[in-house]
């Protein structure tokens, strides 16, 4: 098993904490001058997402955790599970709702995605930053208005809801930002 | 070769200048009031056992020690103390001082101290002096701030609701936890100085705020070349300093007792055994000294380096330090 030592912290470093595989956010060494040093730790837990504060005596080992990212095609969902492949090897693998997370989505067949394996499971699915998604249902389009102003919600091929401007139609192709889930504009054909 | 793009000073010349402003400022001071400038031995035959710190060593190749592991000092009290002994008279040091391990936005493995010895001083009369100190260098460029003076015990009380000379570790645990979402796993149950170092660094520090805290009645544990003070519980006649919440200064009515003194020394060293640390040799010529006879005296050990990032208001040591230790 292979363990790193507090000086080796840094940053994106993988580490076990209670039986879950975390990632160190950042670092801090503190030490009174007298006294014992520490490293101070912001931790985030790849499973549940939530942000923990550690702290470890100067010196002292952990487990690592045997996390890596690698980017996969999304195939399709079974509806128990969603399936990714290598497009290089064409290994699969099979991510769980719960992996899945908020990502599901945004998630269309053949995007490239980043998908984060523990153990060799997936733990995490990061969908691409911009995808191209079509417009399923929404309120008719206004014509020329191009003001920008104001705005409605369109319900995407996927299922998410975004705000978008009031001339979209339905079946028009959107770029969306996954990030902050917001309309960047209409594809460019 | 690829060029380096690091190679340039990451503290500004503003810095730089106002850093040179400091030292003169230090040195001024101390020539109003008469303390002799000196200069000891950055390496030394003989290392620090406190178990708190670790000192670098070297190999010295050449006549009349050859083969001689040496060390870097991680502070000159040892021989300043030597010519404190020899009659010197109260005397100040700046120079640079190593220690092994330790680097972060207020640490570097080497760093400026600013080391003074007043004779005839105890720690309160050197406390005032402290402050004059930095009065005189901080004048015009930054702030003081309101001052405050606590014992360890009362600080502990005011900050944390405990009381550092009674409670346990398990005691501790328990509070840092549930109240604070403290926790440090590894740190082994009767090791209470190191739970009341992480109660002091977690919870006090940060609540310290602006301004200049004297703290002085550490627990004896905590002190091992300061006077004990009678009473219930003995305290050590210690004392730190913060300034804007930043450990400043470390200060002590210093121990003249030589069979005392190699006492507590020989408890630190087996300290360093039972942890695993390296073993280093005692200083034999500081014990000499000292049994030849230590003028009473007060003695205060001051980070050069976290005056310059306080008074110039950076958030690193990084942002004062022309080249830390990783471009160095």
């Amino acid at each position: 098993m292979a363990y790193y030592s507090t000086n080796e912290f840094k940053g994106g470093l993988k580490i076990m904490i209670d039986g879950d595989p975390c990632a160190i956010i950042e670092n801090e060494f503190v030490k009174p001058g007298k006294g014992q040093a520490f490293v101070r730790a912001k931790i985030r837990n790849l499973k549940t997402g939530r942000v923990v504060e550690r702290t470890y005596k100067s010196g002292e080992s952990l487990e690592a955790a045997d996390v890596m990212d690698v980017d996969l095609q999304y195939l399709y969902t079974d509806g128990e599970f969603w399936h990714f492949m290598d497009p290089q090897s064409f290994e699969q693998q099979a991510a769980s709702a719960e992996a899945v997370g908020d990502a599901v989505k945004w998630l269309k067949e053949q995007d490239m995605c980043e998908v984060t394996l523990w153990n060799g499971t997936p733990l995490a699915v990061t969908p691409p930053n911009f995808v191209m998604l079509a417009v399923a249902d929404t309120d008719p389009g206004v014509r020329g208005d191009t003001s920008g102003g104001g705005g409605k919600p369109a319900t995407l091929e996927t299922g998410a809801v975004v705000r978008v401007p009031l001339f979209i139609d339905i079946g028009e192709t959107l770029k969306i930002d996954t990030r902050t889930g917001e309309y960047v504009g209409r594809a460019k054909d | 070769m690829q060029p380096h793009q690091d190679w340039r000073p990451t503290a500004s010349f503003d810095t730089l200048r106002l850093r040179a402003e400091l030292l003169a400022r230090i040195r001024a001071f101390f020539t109003a009031r008469e303390v002799l400038e000196v200069d000891t031995p950055a390496l030394s035959c003989a290392a620090s056992t406190d178990p708190a710190l670790e000192s670098f060593s070297t190999l010295y190749n050449g006549p009349v020690l050859a083969g001689a592991s040496l060390y870097l000092h991680t502070s000159p009290e040892f021989p300043m103390k030597r010519l404190l002994a020899a009659g010197s008279g109260s005397i100040y040091q700046l120079c640079k001082v190593f220690r092994d391990g330790e680097f972060g936005a207020r640490h570097n493995p080497e760093f400026t101290l600013l080391e003074w010895y007043r004779t005839g001083f105890d720690h309160l009369d050197l406390m005032d002096e402290v402050e004059q100190l930095l009065t005189a260098v901080l004048a015009n460029i930054a702030p003081l701030g309101p001052v405050h003076h606590w014992t360890y015990r009362e600080l502990f009380l005011q900050y944390a609701s405990i009381d550092p000379f009674t409670v346990s570790p398990g005691e501790i645990q328990v509070l840092l936890q549930a109240g604070h979402n403290i926790s440090c796993a590894a740190l082994s149950a009767d090791d209470l100085d190191g739970w009341l170092d992480l109660v002091m660094t977690h919870l006090i520090e940060p609540q310290l705020g602006a301004g200049l805290v004297f703290v002085r009645d550490y627990p004896v544990s905590q002190a091992a070349l300061a006077r004990l003070r009678p009473g219930t519980p003995p305290v050590a006649a210690r004392f730190e300093v913060y300034l804007n919440g930043i450990e400043l200064a470390n200060g002590f009515y210093e121990l003249a007792d030589a069979v005392e003194q190699r006492a507590r020394f020989e408890k630190e060293l087996e300290r360093r055994r039972n942890s695993g640390l390296t073993a280093v040799s005692l200083d034999e010529r500081l014990l000499s000294a000292l049994d030849s006879g230590l003028p009473d005296c007060a003695g205060v050990a001051l980070g050069v380096d976290r005056l310059v990032m306080i008074a110039s208001g950076a958030g690193s040591l990084h942002d004062v330090i022309a080249f830390p230790f990783d471009i160095s």
